[in-house]
């Protein structure tokens, strides 16, 4: 007998099932919550933790709506945060009458006009023939940011730096303006993903995704609907690149954005869930953390004198391989859905005890 | 009931000479049938006679090399998946093709695709057009659920329920979106008797209720018999025989082919 299971996907169920309206709304209060509380965290905290992993966690919603909820995969992701953060840098500074927000809501369309474009041969081909082309992306874009210096302003160390982080005269180069501007960003867009997937287009993305031929013959429109995943996906791929490039790493250049980024973000997804929102941030504190944890054992344990970085730097990557083989087969819905069960379970075992009680 | 067989209606449904073959092996050779407005037509034959592919071609997923499907009075060399949903050929498939990761409503609200009339930005935002939409979708799947007895599953994930319901599932999404003509490949595939019984008199009610023609693939000759106004016989993709159920009960041609094993 199949287990017959009941809307374990809430950010799918349709308006009319009220469960499904509660969870954006515990998720938004997270998120504010999430938005004000780290200002009375140290400068540390804010900066190497809560940053990067917003930012990561929106290029991980952007790469989950086209390949969890579509069924295209890519690992072209950090090219078009590329893109995001080298249109912003030129939008800075040569159109100075635009404000901040336009600047990156513009970068993120100029990321997704082009995400469209490479995602054009996902009409003819599927799987891992389609992931090679959008690895034609992820290379054209480095040679095209490192190999054309009007992109980084004719900057001899091919750098990009914000000429500008301000907004109605607040200038927001700090720790804390920097992070109002990642976390007011990721609430916006997590906010825009949730009404995505919960409308038609999503619904007809999964549709796309589980069976191509029966979408097409109830009368999806499937190429228009791949081609629009493409195109929302490079949006806030984008726009997460606008935010690692100047509120992250401040200073960066092309290879900010290599093929160890595109898969960090696939890693993500996986790690996180596919066809999931919320799990993204999961998959991204789990990529930021790490690291951070591996170095505090190794400090905790003593072992400073006989581990140096490099062999952290690889149990790293051992770790988050042995992390992605476990998942793929106990948990092909990602830590998101484990957490969910895990609050299901609890639930349950609260209401077991008030029974008996 | 084949008294009751509309006469002096205008075929919604004519195939006039279509051959297909995969790299030079013939499934379909010269076949040219109608269905009237309003009939249940059954195609029968053996494996590999050639009845899905007709399907198939009828709702474009197959191109013929030879031939035209006129459908409501327009010819169609080539009709495309899309243009044929679009134009009220609805669809269900002998393996159920169904979105697993989708719950039972939210399958059959994606049936009704080719009805949406909103934009990307009303979608997202939700303005404009958008909450009428969604409030008129929910209606037509809510009816659609109630009349397949669905109801109980309606927030089920799809690739959790027991093959039978899924039949159901695919059938209600094909429905929803009104097709003036329905293809159901094999409905009854792997049911007992009772489901069998069941189905059969879900197929009629959408036929008596909902006015929708139906073409339908099914061997259980005993079923087909007592449901089908016509019935059209294929054997190595040529049509051998067509005719009301006595018609074709009687046709020597058929016996041979593919009766006789039921008979003798």
């Amino acid at each position: 007998m199949p287990e017959t299971q009941t809307s374990p996907r809430a950010d799918l169920l349709p308006l009319s099932q009220r469960s499904g309206l509660v969870k954006p709304g515990i998720i938004g209060a997270l998120t504010i919550a999430a938005l004000a509380v780290p200002l009375s965290f140290n400068d540390y905290w804010i900066n190497s933790i809560m940053i990067p992993m917003l930012v990561m966690g929106i290029a991980g919603v952007g790469l989950n709506l086209l390949m969890g909820f579509t069924g295209c995969v890519s690992i072209g992701s950090a090219a078009f945060m590329a893109v995001g953060a080298f249109s912003a840098y030129n939008l800075l500074l040569r159109v100075p009458v635009l404000p901040l927000p336009v600047v990156i809501i513009l970068a993120g369309l100029i990321a997704a006009v082009f995400g469209v474009l490479f995602g054009l041969p996902s009409l003819r081909i599927k799987g891992f023939y389609l992931a090679a082309s959008t690895l034609g992306a992820q290379f054209f874009f480095e040679w095209l940011f490192t190999n054309f210096s009007w992109f980084c302003n004719d900057n001899l160390s091919l750098t990009i730096t914000a000429p500008r982080l301000e907004l109605f005269g607040m200038d927001l180069k700090s720790v804390h303006g920097r992070y109002m501007i990642v976390s007011v960003t990721t609430l916006a867009l997590v906010a825009l993903a949730y009404s995505i997937v919960r409308s038609r287009i999503g619904r007809e993305w999964i549709a796309v995704s589980d069976m191509e031929t029966s979408a097409t013959v109830i009368g999806i429109k499937v190429r228009a609907r791949k081609l629009l995943a493409f195109g929302i996906s490079s949006f806030y791929c984008g726009i997460a690149g606008v935010l690692w490039g100047f509120c992250y790493l401040q200073t960066s250049n092309a290879h900010s954005f290599d093929l160890d980024k595109s898969f960090e973000i696939l890693f993500i997804v996986i790690i996180g869930g596919t066809a999931s929102i919320f799990g993204n941030f999961i998959g991204a504190a789990f990529i930021v953390l790490t690291p951070i944890f591996l170095n505090l054992a190794v400090v905790g344990l003593g072992l400073t004198e006989h581990v140096n970085i490099g062999i952290t730097t690889n149990l790293q990557r051992v770790l988050f391989g042995a992390m992605i083989v476990y998942i793929l087969i106990k948990e092909p819905d990602g830590l998101y859905k484990l957490l969910q069960r895990a609050a299901a379970a609890l639930s349950g075992a609260c209401r077991r005890l008030r029974v008996t009680a | 009931m084949p008294e009751d067989l509309p006469a002096g209606k205008e075929a919604l449904l004519e195939i006039h000479e279509i051959s297909l073959s995969f790299k030079g092996v013939k499934a379909l050779s010269n076949v040219s049938m109608e269905v009237q407005e309003g009939e249940i037509c059954a195609l029968i034959g053996p494996n590999g006679a050639g009845k899905s592919s007709l399907l198939n071609v009828i709702n474009g997923v197959y191109r013929p090399q030879h031939g035209e499907v006129v459908f409501d009075g327009r010819h169609f060399q080539k009709i495309t998946p899309f243009d044929a949903a679009r134009r009220g050929i609805g669809r269900t498939f002998q393996h159920n093709a169904l979105f697993e990761r989708l719950t039972v409503l939210d399958n059959i609200l994606a049936g009704l695709a080719r009805h949406g009339k909103t934009t990307f930005w009303e979608n997202i935002f939700h303005v404009g057009r958008d909450r009428a939409e969604n409030r008129r979708f929910l209606a037509w799947a809510s009816r659609v659920i109630a009349f397949l007895k669905l109801e109980e599953h309606a927030g089920t994930i799809v690739s959790t329920l027991p093959f039978g319901i899924q039949k159901r599932v695919d059938l209600a999404r094909a429905l929803v979106s009104e097709p003036r003509l329905l293809l159901l490949d094999e409905p009854m595939a792997g049911m007992n008797q009772d489901e069998k019984q069941e189905m059969s008199r879900i197929v009629s009610e959408v036929n008596s209720h909902f006015k929708t023609t139906i073409v339908l693939i099914e061997h259980d000759i005993g079923i087909v018999m007592g449901l089908a106004h016509r019935i059209v016989v294929l054997d190595y993709g040529s049509k051998i025989a067509d005719g009301m159920p006595e018609q074709v009960r009687n046709d020597p041609g058929v016996i041979k082919a593919y009766l006789g094993e039921v008979y003798e």
